[in-house]
């Protein structure tokens, strides 16, 4: 009963706005202790030298770009299905950070490549599974913003989302079903092959990636919401509070 | 404990530090960057939305 009540705009903006700045605040902590593990205290590794550190920010942004995507994948089902105003302008808000998380990771990935196999891009699967990623991201952004009406841009954009998720275990797996240059995973959950500080460096620039991306896509939300809903009464009280 | 000797060692990144900090650094950027970015979008659109309103108050 009180979790609905969030779905509706006029309450998940004040909410919205309270959480912004806890969600910044722990990216900051869990960025610092991230780096402080992973760049000032973690070993070299054997085989990549100190490379590999790039590591600490390319797994990172490949993970929040597949699982970005994949949020906006569940928030478009549930616009398909219920009709709600708010799934779309969540899916809005996360677009651009999900495109810059996939452009991240190819861009680490790119000068991760050039020093460990000698070419700076590969057509190989991995690669060109989150490559296509990227570009489902822009093409969600671009159909989004060539439609003028939300509702019908939410759906066209909805369908592309959902067409578009196959690609997210092809990226996932692709490392296990192809031949690939790319490594394997590096974290497993019965055993990992990295040091204990290189992994939990690791997780906790993750949990900073996790943090940021929320915080970014909440402050973006609530502008989304803010013009979607002009001529609501909440949006007008609320720009009442604003203005001097 | 701190795994480098000197601060020149850790920038030089036994040979890679063109690398890792090519990509700390565009990391860096994009998380300044955005936010910034979402920001300033924030701003416009309150500026933009509190004229409109103001001018449909008059108009009625």
């Amino acid at each position: 009963m009180s979790l609905y009540r969030y779905a509706s705009p006029a309450t998940f903006y004040p909410l919205a706005g309270r959480m912004i700045p806890y969600f910044a605040a722990l990216s900051v902590l869990f960025g610092l202790a991230g780096l402080y593990l992973g760049m000032l205290v973690a070993p070299t590794d054997f085989q990549q030298g100190e490379g590999y550190r790039i590591i600490f920010i390319h797994v990172p942004a490949s993970w929040m770009s597949m699982f970005i995507y994949l949020v906006m994948a569940f928030w478009a089902a549930i616009g398909l299905a219920f009709n709600t105003r708010l799934s779309g302008m969540m899916a809005q808000a996360l677009a651009p950070t999900g495109a810059l998380m996939a452009f991240l990771s190819l861009w680490t990935g790119a000068l991760w490549g050039k020093p460990m196999w000698g070419a700076w891009w590969v057509w190989d699967a991995r690669l060109t599974s989150e490559l296509i990623l990227l570009f489902l991201y822009i093409g969600f952004m671009a159909l989004t913003a060539a439609i003028d009406d939300p509702k019908r841009a939410d759906k066209a954009g909805g369908l592309l989302l959902l067409v578009g998720v196959v690609n997210v275990p092809i990226i996932y797996f692709s490392v296990k079903w192809w031949n690939t240059l790319h490594q394997g995973s590096s974290v497993n959950l019965t055993k990992s092959s990295m040091a204990q500080t290189m992994l939990w460096g690791m997780l906790l620039m993750a949990l900073c990636f996790w943090m940021y991306s929320i915080a970014v896509a909440l402050l973006r939300a609530r502008t989304i919401m803010l013009e979607r809903e002009r001529h609501t009464d909440w949006v007008k009280a609320e720009l009442a509070g604003v203005e001097r | 404990m701190i795994y480098w000797n000197s601060l020149s060692d850790f920038l030089a990144m036994g040979g890679y530090g063109f690398y890792v900090w090519g990509s700390f650094g565009v990391t860096v950027l994009i998380m300044a960057g955005e936010p910034a970015w979402a920001l300033a979008q924030r701003k416009k659109s309150l500026k933009l939305l509190g004229r409109q309103l103001r001018a449909e108050a008059r108009g009625q």
